[in-house]
């Protein structure tokens, strides 16, 4: 297991916490609510170690279009990138309803 | 067996007509849904209001020790709503985190609510209890607080049952299993599915204690002949045996509601019990139908 944390800059609020995903085999759950200050924070903790710069990348991907002042926390089971990036979508899509 | 059996919405009339795909295709799937999905397709619309959810991260302390990574929930949603109008909890058990495993943090937000909804009844509240059993049991990474978990889950739920039914559904695909059959056959009544599969150890348990001769885990036919829903209902231990369809599994559970509590729950019958299990022979392993046959006799389990 591996605890990872990551920063971005941001530029608009969150409207409401959302919450996706399941701690199973190849998933992953994302919770992601507003940011205490004006940059987005990420926690990553992942069964899976060794993949740093995967997740930066998948990240890095994620907020070069997205905007928000995020506190997200990411539990992961082993997803795959896609599976990540599918999940981040997901909930960005709940916390815009 | 008292219980009411649902019959199949296909598949009655292999052999005499073409399969009808339109009944399969307007089923809505619960075992496709995971445990948060389950509880909201299963409440009445709208209704659906969770306690204690993710973002209160009771999250179990005891598996990032180990290297394990838990869950916000700890695996168990707790949601509060109606079933068919009527005041409702769904203990909800997600099957996909950790083979669904009751762990402290899981287990203590099963009996308080079970706690909680016998208060409220005791105050003229009565609150509908429906457990949603995707589990292998008591979680090894936190042994004896998980099996101190069951042991509380199993008297909170007797002393609840004393005034309102408890309804347990096994729908799949995990099965319900460990010390979590235990609070299964405590449930006043029971609703499974052909998928559904209960038992006191799993196959892989009994294959890795006793040999691949006593019992081939690899061998589904074997395993769905012994402990699945179908031979479950049909030797009494569960009481509905019902399609994977949320609108099916619904109606059993406000069946079941309606019914009121039992005379007698299925784990007081102790003579009856051991009286049966007098009758078999356990020099040889016992076809399914035999099983059957020797369960069908006397009363409901």
């Amino acid at each position: 297991m591996e605890k990872l944390t990551f920063e971005y800059p941001a530029s608009q609020p969150v409207k409401q916490r959302a919450h996706v995903g399941v701690v199973g085999s190849g998933d992953l759950e994302v919770l992601l609510e507003s940011s205490p200050d004006q940059n987005a924070h990420v926690t990553v903790t992942t069964s899976v170690d060794g993949f740093g710069t995967t997740w930066k990348l998948v990240l890095d991907r994620f907020f070069s279009r997205y905007q928000g002042a995020a506190a997200i926390e990411i539990n992961d089971f082993g997803a795959t990138p896609g599976v990540v990036a599918l999940r981040l979508e997901q909930a960005v899509e709940r916390s815009q309803v | 067996m008292s219980g009411m059996q649902t019959t199949p919405q296909n598949g009655a009339g292999v052999g005499q007509q073409l399969f009808d795909p339109s009944a399969f295709l307007a089923r809505q799937s619960l075992t496709e849904l995971n445990g948060r999905d389950r509880a909201q397709a299963l409440l009445d619309t709208g209704t659906y209001r969770e306690l204690l959810g993710p973002f209160d991260r009771l999250e179990s302390p005891w598996l990032t020790m180990q290297g394990v990574v838990p869950q916000s929930d700890d695996g168990l949603i707790v949601a509060r709503g109606e079933i068919g109008g009527k005041s409702s909890a769904i203990l909800s058990i997600e099957g996909q985190f950790q083979g669904g495993s009751t762990g402290e943090v899981a287990g203590a937000k099963i009996a308080a609510t079970l706690d909680l909804a016998r208060a409220d009844t005791e105050k003229g509240n009565p609150i509908q209890v429906v457990l949603l059993l995707e589990t292998g049991g008591v979680r090894l990474q936190e042994a004896n607080l998980g099996l101190e978990a069951i042991a509380e889950i199993n008297s909170s739920l007797i002393a609840l049952r004393r005034y309102v039914p408890v309804v347990g559904v096994i729908a799949g695909m995990v099965g319900c299993f460990g010390g979590m059959s235990i609070t299964a056959s405590l449930c006043s009544y029971l609703v499974m599915t052909r998928a559904g599969r209960l038992g006191l150890n799993g196959p892989e348990v009994i294959e890795e204690q006793s040999g691949i001769e006593e019992f081939d885990s690899k061998d589904r036919q074997l395993v769905w002949a012994v402990m699945g829903g179908e031979q479950r209902s049909a030797t009494g231990f569960a009481d509905y045996l019902v399609e994977d369809d949320v609108t099916a599994i619904k109606n059993c559970i406000v069946d079941a509601f309606a019914r009121g509590l039992p005379l007698q729950h299925r784990s007081e019958l102790v003579e009856e019990n051991l009286h049966r299990l007098s009758a078999i022979d356990g020099s040889r392993q016992l076809t399914s139908g035999e099983v059957r046959e020797l369960l069908s006799k006397g009363e409901r389990l």
